[in-house]
């Protein structure tokens, strides 16, 4: 009988010295579901993979991968149904892409065959006999990407996956997660940027200082993070600086200038100042209503004013 | 077993691809083709067997030479990829700690194999062949040399790897590569010999003396080639052969600890090694 967590972590920790890279996490990943890991540089995400992959121990907590302590001697199986791409892969640079990959896929007993596919599905074929290390950045990302599908894995653990890959190429590694993820495959990846991974992944989880701050879907993150929403009204001057008078608590005027103001205020009061504007008799001209950005989401929690 | 060949086809085919293998291989067949020429001129007078006199010259070469070869190719084994990145990746992979560590033995191993074998092998078929009337023991004694040559390389390949996994930079590594080939290869003797001379009241037994050869794989390998038979009369080491009276039923065994046990530290060390 399997679980349905795919990746289970509970109360998860690890220490170097008095530095805590993982301070207590507790999450579960759902089998074909796709995780992305968002935070700082150092906030703990790299350190993560490597505990999922048994590289290395946690000093506190529990975790199991596809139903294995990844520490146990018998995990070393459970590693041949996993996809690993390390942030800023570095190969055996005097082999060929293609030398590499069928090193690799030998290592994992994946079908020979299965090279040429994933090289040409990452869009290699033509320099995968070219030394890797005459490859580009973007190159080498996507190599490592094929090797991280060898062998047709249950999970994949990719950190920092679309780093040196252009917008077209990012959305074609998108594509192809959406692939793995209906097929049943889990994905947990880690990335930088919120706004990439928007209807991109199923659930988004930040950390911060080794701790998960906050983990959900991004309408679910929005909600929690409850920032201001903006309102940008065209008016004449004077019937700006009336109208905000007039609008009072709850409200902040956010800028004026000769013919515009800005106000925010907190999104549940956001249908109460609509009426207020258009009920308050001023002469608005024109009205732009603003969420707060996925950007501002992630900064919010990011920078540590979130439920911890 | 798939991923230990795996893993040392790669290393033997690196060594391939980064001349390695070559520059070996040309280095030993080079200097043992010129020994062979040189030691042709002292035993051609006094009767011997050109190919004995070779097994002398070439074993005091192989004691000096092979460890620094062994050594050479195996200090960055591991932490040089700890540091590239690429034992990362490795080991997200179905292979086993242990794995690594003796795939990398067997290919650098056979690295070394190779270039004894083809090396030493050239000159011994010109020496033994050109002198027509080289004996079964003579060849024996070659074949012998050959053998635990590659021995002895086996042991600095193990104390590579332990050396690898105990340090956190290669430049560490390299550092204490030198100082153990120096240790064991040229200042354990000159420090025996020194307490031996300076020992005027005979404090130190011969059984101490025995012990303390044994302790050091390149004696034991020297004692092994330089100590028996027939070649024992031209190595000037008959009569310590005789005194130390180690046979290869002692000597092997203790080469063969001497490879075992740094290896299977190594392995236990990086199994705690956390990336």
């Amino acid at each position: 009988m399997m679980s349905v967590a795919a990746v289970r972590l509970e109360a998860l920790s690890k220490r170097y010295g008095t530095v805590a890279a993982v301070d207590g996490v507790s999450l579960a990943v759902e089998a074909g579901e796709c995780l992305a890991l968002l935070g700082h540089n150092g906030a703990g995400k790299t350190t993560l993979f490597k505990l999922m992959l048994g590289l290395t121990r946690p000093t506190g907590g529990r975790l199991s991968v596809l139903d294995e302590d990844p520490g146990a001697r018998a995990a070393v199986r459970v590693r041949r149904q996993i996809g690993f791409l390390p942030e800023n892969v570095s190969f055996h640079d005097a082999m060929t892409g293609r030398e590499l990959l069928r090193y690799y896929a030998r290592l994992k007993d994946a079908p020979r065959g299965e090279c040429e596919r994933l090289l040409e599905r990452v869009g290699l074929v033509q320099a995968a006999g070219g030394r890797i290390k005459t490859y580009s950045k973007g190159m080498r990302q996507r190599l490592g990407l094929a090797q991280a599908l060898l062998g047709a894995p249950r999970l994949m653990l990719l950190d920092e996956p679309t780093t040196g890959l252009d917008p077209t190429l990012r959305d074609s590694f998108y594509a192809l997660i959406r692939e793995m993820t209906a097929a049943g495959t889990t994905v947990v990846l880690s990335s930088h940027a919120l706004t990439e991974l928007e209807a991109r992944t199923d659930r988004v989880a930040i950390m911060k200082q080794g701790r998960l701050n906050v983990c959900g879907t991004l309408a679910e993150l929005r909600r929690a993070a409850s920032l201001p929403v903006r309102f940008r009204l065209t008016v004449p001057v004077d019937d700006g600086k009336r109208l905000a008078q007039r609008i009072g608590a709850g409200v902040n005027l956010a800028r004026v200038n000769d013919h515009a103001i800005e106000l925010t205020c907190p999104p549940a009061e956001k249908m109460a100042v609509l009426r207020e504007i258009v009920t308050s008799g001023v002469a608005v001209e024109d009205i732009d209503i603003q969420p707060p950005s996925l950007d501002a989401v992630y900064a919010h929690f990011r920078n540590g004013e979130g439920p911890s | 077993m798939r991923v230990l060949f795996v893993i040392a086809a790669k290393e033997f085919r690196d060594g391939l691809r980064n001349r390695w293998v070559l520059a070996a291989t040309l280095l030993l067949a080079g200097l043992a083709l010129s020994l062979a020429f040189v030691g042709s001129g002292p035993g051609g007078t006094v009767g011997a067997t050109r190919l004995a006199v070779t097994v002398v010259s070439l074993s005091s070469l192989s004691i000096f030479l092979v460890p620094l070869i062994a050594l050479l190719l195996s200090y960055d084994a591991l932490v040089g990829e700890i540091e590239r990145g690429t034992m990362l990746l490795l080991l997200a992979y179905p292979v086993a700690r242990w794995q690594v560590v003796l795939g990398k033995f067997l290919g650098q191993g056979a690295i070394l194999a190779f270039a004894v074998v083809v090396g030493y092998g050239v000159a011994g078929l010109v020496a033994g062949l050109g002198a027509g009337h080289s004996d079964a023991e003579s060849w024996r004694a070659f074949g012998a040399m050959i053998g635990s040559s590659i021995l002895l390389g086996a042991v600095f390949l193990s104390l590579g790897y332990l050396i690898s996994v105990g340090v956190r930079e290669q430049g560490t590594a390299a550092g204490i590569a030198v100082a153990v080939w120096l240790v064991f290869v040229v200042l354990y003797d000159m420090a025996l010999l020194g307490v031996l001379l300076a020992d005027e009241s005979h404090v130190i037994t011969t059984g101490a003396v025995r012990a303390l050869l044994l302790v050091n794989p390149a004696d034991a390998y020297r004692l092994f080639n330089l100590a028996s038979g027939e070649v024992a009369a031209y190595s000037g080491l008959a009569d310590l052969g005789a005194q130390a009276r180690f046979g290869a039923g002692v000597l092997l065994p203790v080469l063969a600890g001497w490879v075992l046990a740094p290896l299977a530290l190594a392995a236990a060390l990086f199994r705690r090694r956390e990336l």
